[in-house]
């Protein structure tokens, strides 16, 4: 009874207390969703453009990130840091293209799958031999005072971050619709033939896309690195990004927006009014949960295009 | 042309479909076998059997799990720390409660309780396929150790949250626990380890593993030529989390001797995958080889290092060692996806050719 | 084809109604793959589905097994009737296939691959099959005993253990329908077996087609776009045009057929 109490009525009753904290719980969710929504976004590029699933997005936010605090550390100014980690991305993709995809081609996708394993494990390590494993603050002048909404307490650095997330995605829906690159990607997504015919080489088609997924995720790098510093629990964290695109679906742009902010707002507040009642820390696998339930009702997520099975 | 089947002819199928059908196949298990048993504890070194033999041993028992549901079944899991963590932590809350009851049962009831576990978040499978599957089991990997960790009646209400094995024995030795001797451990985990990979062997050769395969490589044909692809599945994850489980509460008992989340978490998970890519996927063979590699690899490059007079930081080696493996994996995935287990018969392919290469 | 026999006017081989084909409509989001399509298979008999490309011939055989379920309809097997059919049932009643894609297993040897025909047949209980005692033994023994007489019977004793994967695409068929014989089936499926084929592996696969049918007195749905191999093997054929039933009958009537004609010459539909 009591617990049934604690579980079905105490939340809600302090969370009609306490609006601004609700509010405050909320907006701290949401930003953290919209990381969540720049690594998934990351995913779902590559994987519309080239059918992989790129476990290694997670990592390679991590990746970017930690070049670009190296960089600063060596006395390098932000400006021409950021464009260098952004040129030592692009060559990433063309490695990436070249030892890799190249010589997957056709492969099942379970083994490319697990080949962004092992791209996963050697980027961490590559990073990390390189620059250390230290957590490191990133401070490239993102404001980090609060502002004070009603009663609540809001961070200056989410609501930039989210501001730079919708910035992101203006930019790159802009991208898809009106350059001719961007639209064979998007022929890519739907037909190979088709995109082969517009006279774009697949490998080029690659090599864009994993540089343009490698943009994104310097941008979550960054807003991750300057919340958090920049550490390797960053790929830890990144990896809710993959129940995000089971809530979103693996093709969707806006899928991967709003299963991030559903699951960053779902995480918190379940934590902060149920987390007790369980021991806490239920934000570890809140996400993969709620997934795996979702993946019962509707398998192709909530934007995702519907399986049809033909023999 | 020592190693050969021609002249060696077979009159009946029974014959034919001989675990090992190559005389010196047989004679070259076997050998090996008794080896493990009869010589090795008496010439290894306690540091041999207790650091190196007993986990990888152990690791292997868990990578035919892995194998039977990655290799054979073509499910990906993500999971598997999380089994083996079922079968510790289950195994233990067993062996506490009934502490008369054989240690065997204790481990096979690990096994079990991870058999059912496994079962039930491998239901989705059914709708869902590849990369979906990767995050279902990421589900287990972090529910399940949150859950041992976070509730303490999986430790028995232990003030320290992790309990030491219980000591057990059998044929009046001590098998389990810091106290026992390590030679008992060795064989005690040895003949867990030879049984069920000799059954592993007769399940992946027979109806069971053609349908996991079958499943594996063309679920709809599977399906239209009669064999049911839930029942397949589930089995191929209750048949897989057993092992692991098994191998977990092997770990949490007969090695490191504590039952503890941080030995299950999902680094655990992604080392066994590694055995089982390096290795060789759908083989019991690479199960073990890739096991024994990737389990002595950072050994012998710390012993590089130092053998150099080096000055690594352990940091430094654990990075190095992370861009050689996810280096090996994506060449090994490149090059030979059967892994070390189909380098083996390719030499041994070479090997009946000697020396005449034609 | 001048070494393929005419099989028909053997009326004795041909016994009763073995299945039918009911008012069976089939669609996909709003587009009629199939609409109320009737005809019956005998017990015996070579029957062929013909028609143009998407006239539903591959639709009407998932929904014979039970792969599609169709929204309208029903198929009535050995006097029973399932609306719909499902794969399970299909399968243990005794209706194999082979796919017009090739979907054999590709990892697994033809050895393997052919084994798994028999796995409705299999009963041992997962101990036995773990410790390859008891039935576990015996019956991979009596199975696989049957298996080589399927690939004596194919001509395929020298790619037993060749995993299927790498080999050319005319021993695949000829594995797949390998691994549909298995099964004893009392009705084979054939989704174009001979598309691909030169004439050579056409003429075999038509004498194995007809061996089947003649030794084993399996009936036969046959789905083929080479209109003299169905002429000549066929019985009975049925003609789908866009998922409608166009004709019914023995190859010479369907031959005179004036709809018929119109449909493979490309009449305009109004």
């Amino acid at each position: 009874m009591e617990f049934l109490h604690a579980f079905f009525i105490a939340p809600f009753v302090e969370m009609v207390d306490q609006p601004w904290f609700l509010f405050e719980v909320l907006v701290g969710g949401l930003s953290a969703g919209v990381m969540y929504s720049l690594v998934a976004l990351g995913f779902v590029l590559i994987f519309k453009a080239s059918g992989v699933f790129n476990y290694a997005q997670g990592v390679m936010v991590l990746f970017a990130a930690l070049n670009l605090v190296g960089l600063m550390e060596w006395g390098v100014p932000v400006w021409l840091a950021l464009i260098l980690t952004v040129i030592i991305m692009i060559g990433l993709a063309f490695a990436v293209e070249r030892l890799v995809l190249r010589k997957l081609v056709n492969q099942e996708p379970i083994i490319l799958f697990m080949a962004t394993i092992g791209l996963a494990f050697f980027l961490e390590g590559f990073g990390e031999t390189i620059w250390g494993s230290d957590v490191r603050p990133l401070d490239i002048g993102i404001p980090d005072d609060v502002w004070f909404v009603g009663d609540a307490m809001l961070q200056q650095s989410d609501i930039f971050a989210a501001v730079v997330a919708s910035f992101l995605v203006t930019v790159l829906a802009l991208f898809f619709h009106y350059t001719r690159i961007g639209r064979a990607l998007r022929a890519v997504a739907d037909d190979h033939q088709a995109a082969l015919s517009i006279g774009i080489p697949l490998n080029h088609i690659w090599i864009i896309v994993w540089a343009v997924a490698g943009f994104v995720a310097l941008v979550a790098g960054v807003m991750w690195g300057a919340r958090l510093g920049v550490q390797f629990s960053l790929a830890i964290i990144a990896l809710k990004a993959l129940p995000v695109l089971i809530l979103g679906g693996f093709t969707s742009i806006p899928g991967a927006i709003i299963g991030g902010l559903i699951i960053g707002a779902g995480e918190k507040v379940a934590e902060v009014y149920w987390g007790s009642l369980f021991g806490g820390a239920i934000e570890e696998w809140f996400a993969y949960v709620v997934a795996l339930v979702f993946l019962f009702f509707r398998p192709q997520g909530l934007f995702g295009d519907k399986i049809i099975e033909r023999v | 042309m020592f190693y050969r089947e021609a002249g060696v002819f077979k009159t009946t199928y029974s014959d034919d479909m001989a675990l090992l059908p190559i005389p010196l196949d047989k004679f070259f298990v076997l050998s090996v076998i008794a080896f493990m048993v009869l010589v090795v504890p008496f010439i290894a070194s306690e540091y041999w059997l207790e650091s190196i033999l007993i986990p990888v041993l152990i690791l292997s028992l868990a990578a035919i799990g892995l194998n039977i549901l990655t290799g054979y079944a073509g499910q990906l899991s993500l999971g598997t720390g999380a089994f083996m963590a079922a079968g510790a932590y289950l195994g233990y809350k067993f062996v506490t409660a009934f502490p008369d009851i054989n240690i065997v049962v204790g481990v096979l009831v690990g096994g079990l309780a991870s058999a059912m576990i496994g079962a039930v978040f491998g239901a989705p499978s059914l709708r869902i396929k590849g990369f979906y599957l990767a995050v279902t089991t990421l589900a287990a990997q972090f529910f399940l150790i949150w859950l041992f960790t976070k509730q303490p009646w999986f430790v028995n209400y232990s003030i320290s949250g992790v309990p030491t094995a219980p000591p057990r024995e059998i044929f009046g030795f001590l098998v389990t626990g810091a106290e026992s001797n390590e030679t008992a451990r060795y064989l005690f985990v040895l003949s867990f380890v030879i049984v069920f990979a000799l059954i592993a062997r007769n399940l992946t050769r027979g109806r069971i593993g053609r349908s996991w395969m079958a499943i594996r490589d063309m679920d709809i044909a599977a399906e239209l030529i009669g064999i049911k692809p839930l029942q397949t599945k589930l089995s191929a994850f209750a048949i897989s989390s057993f092992y692991c489980g098994m191998a977990g509460a092997l770990w949490a008992f007969c090695y490191i001797n504590i039952v503890e989340p941080s030995a299950f978490d999902i680094n655990r998970s992604f080392q066994i995958l590694f055995m089982i890519i390096i290795g060789g996927l759908g083989s019991i063979l690479g199960s073990f080889l890739g096991a024994a590699f990737i389990f002595t690899l950072p050994i012998f490059l710390n012993n590089a290092a130092t053998g150099l007079g080096l000055e690594v930081s352990t940091a430094l080696i654990r990075h190095v060692e992370f861009m050689i493996f996810g280096a090996m994996i994506i060449f090994f995935l490149i090059v030979e996806p059967h892994g070390l287990a189909r380098m083996w018969s390719i030499a041994k392919e070479k090997l009946r050719m000697w020396p005449f290469p034609y | 084809m001048s070494g393929v026999a005419p099989v028909s006017g053997q009326a004795e081989r041909i016994g009763g109604e073995l299945l039918r084909v009911d008012n069976v409509s089939l669609s996909f989001g709003g587009v009629k793959a199939l609409s109320e399509i009737s005809f019956d298979i005998k017990k015996g008999e070579i029957r062929s589905i013909i028609g143009p490309n998407g006239a539903g011939k591959s639709s009407m055989l998932n929904v014979v097994n039970g792969f599609y379920q169709a929204q309208e309809g029903s198929i009535h097997y050995k006097g029973v009737t399932y609306a719909p059919m499902r794969p399970y049932i299909a399968a243990s009643n005794g209706i194999a296939r082979t796919f017009q894609n090739i979907a054999l297993f590709r990892g697994m040897s033809t050895l393997d691959n052919i084994m798994t025909g028999r796995v409705l047949k299999m009963k041992a209980s997962l101990l036995e099959q773990a410790l390859y005692m008891f039935r576990g033994k015996s019956e991979e023994l009596e199975h696989r005993e049957h298996v080589e007489k399927v690939i004596d019977f194919l001509e395929i004793q020298a790619i037993r253990r060749t995993p299927v994967g790498r080999l050319p695409y005319g021993l695949q068929k000829r594995v797949e329908l390998g691994r549909a014989l298995a099964a004893e089936p009392d009705l084979l499926l054939l989704d174009e077996p001979m598309a691909g084929m030169n004439v050579e592996e056409k003429e075999d696969m038509s004498r194995f087609i007809i061996d089947v049918n003649e030794q084993f007195g399996t009936t036969i749905a046959l789905i083929e776009h080479d209109m003299s191999v169905v002429m000549d093997l066929s019985d009975r054929v049925v003609v789908l045009d866009y998922g409608k039933k166009l004709a019914d009958g023995t190859p010479d009537e369907v031959r005179g057929n004036q709809d018929v004609i119109d449909a493979y010459l490309g009449v305009t539909h109004d």
